[in-house]
């Protein structure tokens, strides 16, 4: 099934417009791709009338050309009517919008749909969801476009069972600076499941990165997924809820025990190379990372940072996940210090961490990084930044970037995240570096390029 | 294997009023399929557990046999280390009062490392295979690796590289180093094994799976059966 109508729609259809009530979810989805989107969109509804100008069709016959996604928010039993409408003017794709199928125990009506879609291979997804989001492309989210954030246009596509954890992420992931290439949510994924929107991902050439929020799969679902992720050749990255075991299931072995539902997902996930994240510190910190550095490490960094205590919590961080950070040794140091500013070089530590103290200044982290740069047994660059010592600009970025980048080394960041600092963040993610707003998100940062498999 | 897998199968078919494969015919079943098993004898008698006993020799193993008894240890239903006739035939009588009595299960001491080696039919994930450090303590120190089966030939030994009881298998303190060949050997010989009976189980526990440095010996186990 060709899912691109579905993900980069010309045309669009959305059912269930009103003309007389202008709260209705199918009108801000209209009204907003009528505004803000390139799409060509169009309101049915059998009463007709109009919208923001536009006529409304009374039926998809009417619609004046072939349409590529058909937005279906109408109350759950007319939309088996409106799909076969839909299938039978050609329509090549649709969201089904409407909730009041499986969640609320009409199973007869979700089979019935997917009957209709499967037999005229018609993909859908949905229902009860959210529908699909690319940015300056098309919206199908219900929630008014003044109370959303504006994503950017980056390289991470998200593929969430819930509605509300995708537009949550969204958020957080615009406030970290990561852009989407595709968002979608599947809802009860009666069709369209996690490894049919995989495998159009991994096609892809907008997405490096495809994130997932989890609840659960059907039978042999998972096994399915896992055996495809781990073979994508793209980062795939997996936040999972509902870990906690059933209580009062009987259980009869050891074995089933001691493998649980959540304890067998995890395990399938890290044998076929899927990252997993536990929380979603990890989950933005994962996905910005690994949609920047393609290139897999060891693990081994370098850590600068003009605070000792900053570079001592960076090293527990490290050092409870497994990365390595190999002390430089004698006369490397010495070399170093011959390159640093005179305030600094009777004061720095510079074992690994190198701690630059208050008084360094952007020079002496270039110089820190030349020097990780030329050391083989040190394969990231980590800096630890404190905008208020008076020696550090806002250029660091651009200036450290074009040290790290011609020597293949991936430079991660710490800045904290307020307003104030936005230059000297830019500065990094401008030029291709990740910036986190805490020194656990920077070392997961590092730990995600640790894990990816090629 | 294959050709021993009709009779693998009637085993489990026998099995199937129990809902579960009790441990004499799941040594069979395990020894059909390759694996090592201790020398054992399912004694109806006291009197038939004396002779097996005397003819493999003291000491040995006793265990009870019944279809409502999952876990044996539980209910005192396991003797080790019984060492002459009077003890053995005791043992017999007090087997002989618990509940679904179908004999003893008499078999020769083996020692080694004590390791479980279960599998699981996954709703999501279909057959996985868990190794651990095995006993009865299993559920408390959960020191478990889990993976999809079937296993390829580099996840074998990644399985217990991965276990803190590594340090057991490759001789700890002075201890003779288990025979990691002979393990890695039964983990792939047991994915083969599950993927095959994958319609069949719900889960299979060898608990213990004893290594030493001469083999990997099924020293327990059960199979319960999928409804």
């Amino acid at each position: 099934m060709d899912l691109k109508p579905l993900f980069e729609p010309q045309s669009m259809a959305v059912f269930g417009v009103s003309a007389s009530n202008y709260r209705h979810p199918a009108n801000e989805i209209f009204n907003k791709n009528l505004l803000r989107y390139p799409v060509r969109v169009y309101g049915i509804n059998p009463r007709g009338g109009t919208i923001n100008g536009q006529p409304i069709y009374r039926s998809i016959a009417e619609v004046p050309e072939r349409i590529d996604l058909a937005v279906i928010a109408v109350r759950a039993d007319f939309v088996p009517e409106v799909m076969t409408a839909c299938i039978g003017a050609k329509v090549r794709s649709a969201a089904v919008i409407s909730g009041g199928f499986t969640e609320v125990g009409r199973q007869d009506l979700q089979d019935r749909i997917v009957a209709i879609a499967k037999e005229a291979s018609f993909p859908f997804v949905g229902p009860n969801c959210l529908g699909i989001y690319v940015p300056s492309l098309v919206d199908t989210f219900f929630l008014p476009g003044e109370r959303m954030v504006k994503p950017a246009v980056g390289n991470v596509s998200f593929v969430s069972q819930s509605g509300g954890i995708l537009v949550d992420q969204i958020i957080k992931f615009t406030g970290e600076g990561v852009g989407f290439a595709k968002a979608v949510s599947i809802g009860n994924k009666a069709m369209l499941g996690e490894t049919d929107i995989l495998d159009y991902l991994t096609a892809d050439p907008a997405t490096k990165v495809i994130a997932f929020y989890i609840e659960g799969f059907g039978e042999k679902e998972g096994r399915e997924f896992v055996l495809k992720a781990g073979k994508c050749g793209k980062p795939v990255v997996v936040i999972k809820s509902g870990k906690s075991p059933e209580g009062g299931k009987a259980v009869s072995s050891h074995t089933a025990s001691l493998a649980g539902d959540y304890d067998s997902f995890s395990a399938a996930l890290s044998q076929h190379g899927i990252v997993e994240a536990a929380n979603e510190l990890e989950l933005v910190s994962f996905c910005e990372s690994l949609s920047k550095y393609a290139k897999p490490i060891e693990g081994r960094v370098g850590i600068v940072t003009v605070s000792g205590g900053h570079g001592a919590m960076a090293v527990d961080a490290c050092t409870s996940r497994g990365i390595a950070i190999p002390p430089l040794p004698e006369d490397v140091r010495e070399e170093l210090r011959k390159y640093l500013s005179p305030s600094v070089q009777d004061i720095a530590a510079l074992t690994n961490p190198i701690d630059l103290t208050g008084s360094g200044i952007d020079e002496d982290f270039v110089a820190t990084a030349r020097i990780f740069c030329s050391r083989e047994d040190i394969d990231c660059v980590l800096a630890l930044l404190l905008p208020y010592v008076p020696g550090v600009t806002s250029d660091l970025g651009a200036k450290l970037s074009s040290v790290a980048r011609p020597c293949g080394m991936p430079l991660i960041a710490y800045v904290p995240n307020v307003e104030k600092y936005a230059m000297l963040i830019e500065g990094f993610e401008l030029n291709g570096a990740p910036v986190s707003p805490s020194i656990e998100g920077a070392v997961l940062m590092v730990e995600a390029l640790r894990r990816k498999r090629p | 294997m294959i050709g021993s897998r009709p009779e693998m199968l009637r085993i489990i078919e026998e099995a199937r009023s129990d809902g579960w494969v009790l441990e004499p015919a799941a040594k069979r079943l395990f020894s059909l399929a390759g694996f090592s098993v201790p020398r054992f004898t399912l004694a109806l008698t006291p009197e038939e557990a004396l002779v097996f006993a005397h003819e493999i020799g003291y000491p040995v193993v006793a265990k009870i046999v019944s279809p409502l008894i999952i876990h044996k240890s539980d209910v005192g239903g396991v003797a080790v280390g019984i060492a002459a006739d009077a003890r053995l035939a005791e043992t017999f009588r007090r087997f002989e009062a618990l509940e679904g009595f179908r004999g003893v299960l008499v078999e020769e001491m083996i020692s080694g490392v004590e390791l479980i080696l279960g599998a699981k039919n996954d709703l999501q994930f279909g057959p996985m295979i868990l190794l651990g450090m095995g006993g009865t303590g299993v559920e408390i120190y959960r020191d478990v690796v889990l993976k999809m089966a079937p296993l390829t030939e580099k996840e074998a030994p990644v399985m217990y590289r991965g276990l803190k009881a590594r340090r057991l298998l490759e001789g700890y303190r002075g201890a003779e180093p288990a025979d990691l060949g002979k393990l890695a050997q039964t983990l792939l010989l047991f994915s083969s094994l599950v993927m095959e009976l994958e319609g069949q189980i719900e889960s299979i526990d060898i608990n213990p799976l004893l290594c030493s440095s001469r083999d990997c010996v099924v020293a327990d186990a059960r199979i319960i059966l999928g409804k």
